[in-house]
């Protein structure tokens, strides 16, 4: 991983839809050489997946999102790695973190409704072995997602000339 | 009724893209590469701390000089970016903006009569301060085939028993030429043989893509001879703020400094706190914006290239500063029929003076997505002459 690495990522993080002949012009690498970048970066899963960041709050199908933490007793061994990958393997899960803190895990799920998301949790999250305690956050509104702001911003007024 | 108007005020040349302008502002989905500012808003962390501190009453004069805190930390700044040494107490201070900056140092430096060397292309400014200040602005044509650099040859054939200053700026707005340390060698050799004073508009010194940037002073002897201009405008995206500063030995300091306290006073507090953060704290978002000025640089040059508009590398500046010849159409016909019939903005290179005819200043401090289209549109408008 060297800067080149680093610039390719940053560019294809901000904007994924780029085409390699675009970032190549860009950044001054042979398309050649861009193009091994990527694929390594992509073979070692450095690279997961290419994106779209989407306001679903704007999509009004009524989804619902919710921040539920979670106390965990760790296992002997494996700490909290098997049952974090238990965890990871439902759809519904959407993003999960080991903390510091009251609370152990974090875990960012999603449902067609509330009534969707309790359910997940009360009959698959809570009764789970090792699970202590839950907290459900539900998510009113979203202002940033991944360094996005969701909000809509005045465009400011700039001058179509200036020296 | 005797004539309002001073004979100095009639001397100085009016906007030469005022009728662009008035154009530009009655019509419909205009790409503009006309700008000569960032894109991008301030830093949030800069607007925050003014903010802050408007709340707590900070809303009165300051020194004439700057804030002292600021003059303190720009002073580091200059000497970790640039091995400038300036001292805080005596050689600094904060300016309305580099253009009062400017101002300040012709008015402390000429006097009526004395030829000020003024290499062109250039920013539009520095020859009428110069007629404002009774002094004759003398152009030096910085040509193509020297990739805009200031040549000494063509400065001697413009020097004078009169001339006392040269004025130049590198990065250079309209050109994105830079200077390096041989160039400026150069320069200092010819600055110091003839006894003449150096004011280096140093404000696009943070935008240098390809290495470092060399600041004037630093070379040579220059510095006793030397007044730094530089801002926070161009490299922190706050042009709005209106900071700059002015940075010369003592003497010049101390006469440029009676003009400022009986004209401008002090620069607004808000601006100096502002300014006083994005020297603290703003840097990895500074760089973050210089780094993306470059890729659209090298996707824009290449865009034009592409479309048959040859244009050198612009090695600093967020200026592409391409030739028109291939086209057969002068530069102000260039920009007046891209603005009518294709809502492209670009500022025609003869208004930058000598040397800028047959180019156009386009400025890629604009969204990739308006480069893209505006490359699209220029590219149609090429192929249809």
């Amino acid at each position: 991983m060297d800067d080149k690495d680093l610039e390719i990522l940053r560019i294809l993080e901000e904007n994924s839809r780029l085409t390699a002949d675009e970032i190549a012009t860009m950044t001054k690498i042979s398309l050649k050489e861009l193009e091994n970048r990527i694929h390594a970066l992509e073979n070692a899963r450095v690279i997961r997946k290419y994106t779209t960041v989407i306001n679903w709050e704007k999509v009004g199908n009524g989804e619902v999102s919710a921040i539920i933490e979670l106390k965990v007793s760790p296992e002997r061994d494996f700490g909290y790695d098997r049952i974090a990958e238990r965890l990871s393997r439902f759809n519904e899960v959407k993003s999960l973190r080991l903390l510091t803190g009251t609370y152990d895990l974090q875990l960012l799920v999603t449902g067609k409704n509330m009534q969707d998301v309790s359910r997940f949790v009360s009959e698959h999250i809570a009764p789970m072995d090792r699970i202590r305690e839950t907290a459900t956050h539900i998510i009113m509104k979203s202002y940033k997602e991944n360094g996005n702001t969701l909000f809509e911003q005045q465009e400011t007024e700039r001058l179509p000339f200036s020296f | 009724m005797k004539d309002p108007i001073s004979k100095r005020a009639y001397v100085i040349p009016p906007s030469g893209i005022r009728k662009f302008f008035d154009l530009a502002v009655t019509m419909e989905g205009v790409i503009s590469l006309g700008v000569g500012e960032p894109d991008f808003t301030t830093p949030w962390k800069i607007c925050e701390s003014s903010i802050y501190s408007i709340e707590q009453g900070t809303t009165s004069y300051t020194s004439n000089k700057g804030l002292h805190s600021l003059r303190e930390a720009l002073s580091r700044y200059l000497l970790q970016h640039y091995n400038l040494r300036y001292n805080c107490d005596t050689e600094i201070i904060i300016t309305t903006g580099v253009s009062e900056a400017l101002d300040l140092s012709i008015r402390a430096i000429v006097d009526p009569g004395d030829e000020v060397l003024i290499a062109q292309p250039s920013y539009v400014s520095y020859g009428p301060c110069v007629t404002l200040a009774g002094g004759t602005p003398v152009s030096v044509e910085c040509t193509e085939a020297d990739n805009f650099k200031i040549n000494v040859e063509r400065l001697e054939q413009k020097l004078t028993k009169k001339t006392k200053a040269v004025i130049i700026n590198y990065p250079n707005n309209p050109t994105g030429a830079v200077l390096r340390g041989k160039d400026l060698e150069q320069i200092a050799d010819f600055v110091i043989d003839n006894d003449l004073f150096l004011i280096s508009d140093e404000v696009y010194a943070e935008l240098t893509y390809e290495g470092q940037h060399t600041a004037a002073a630093i070379v040579g002897n220059l510095w006793e001879r030397t007044v730094t201009l530089n801002g926070f405008s161009k490299a922190f995206a706050m042009t709005g703020w209106r900071i700059g500063y002015l940075c010369a030995p003592q003497k010049i300091c101390e006469a440029a400094l009676k003009i400022h306290q009986y004209t401008m006073l002090c620069a607004p507090v808000m601006g100096q706190v502002a300014a006083l953060e994005a020297l603290r704290s703003a840097e990895d978002e500074k760089n973050a914006m210089v780094n993306e000025y470059r890729l659209r640089r090298n996707m824009f040059v290449a865009g034009l290239n592409r479309i048959g508009l040859q244009c050198h590398v612009p090695e600093g500046a967020f200026y592409a500063f391409p030739s028109v010849k291939s086209t057969g159409l002068s530069d102000t016909d260039f920009a007046e029929r891209l603005l009518k019939e294709y809502q492209v903005a670009v500022v025609p290179g003869s208004v930058f003076g000598v040397g800028g005819e047959n180019h156009l200043r386009c400025a890629y401090a604009v969204s990739r997505k308006d480069l893209s289209e505006a490359l699209s549109r220029m590219g149609t408008f090429i192929s249809q002459l």
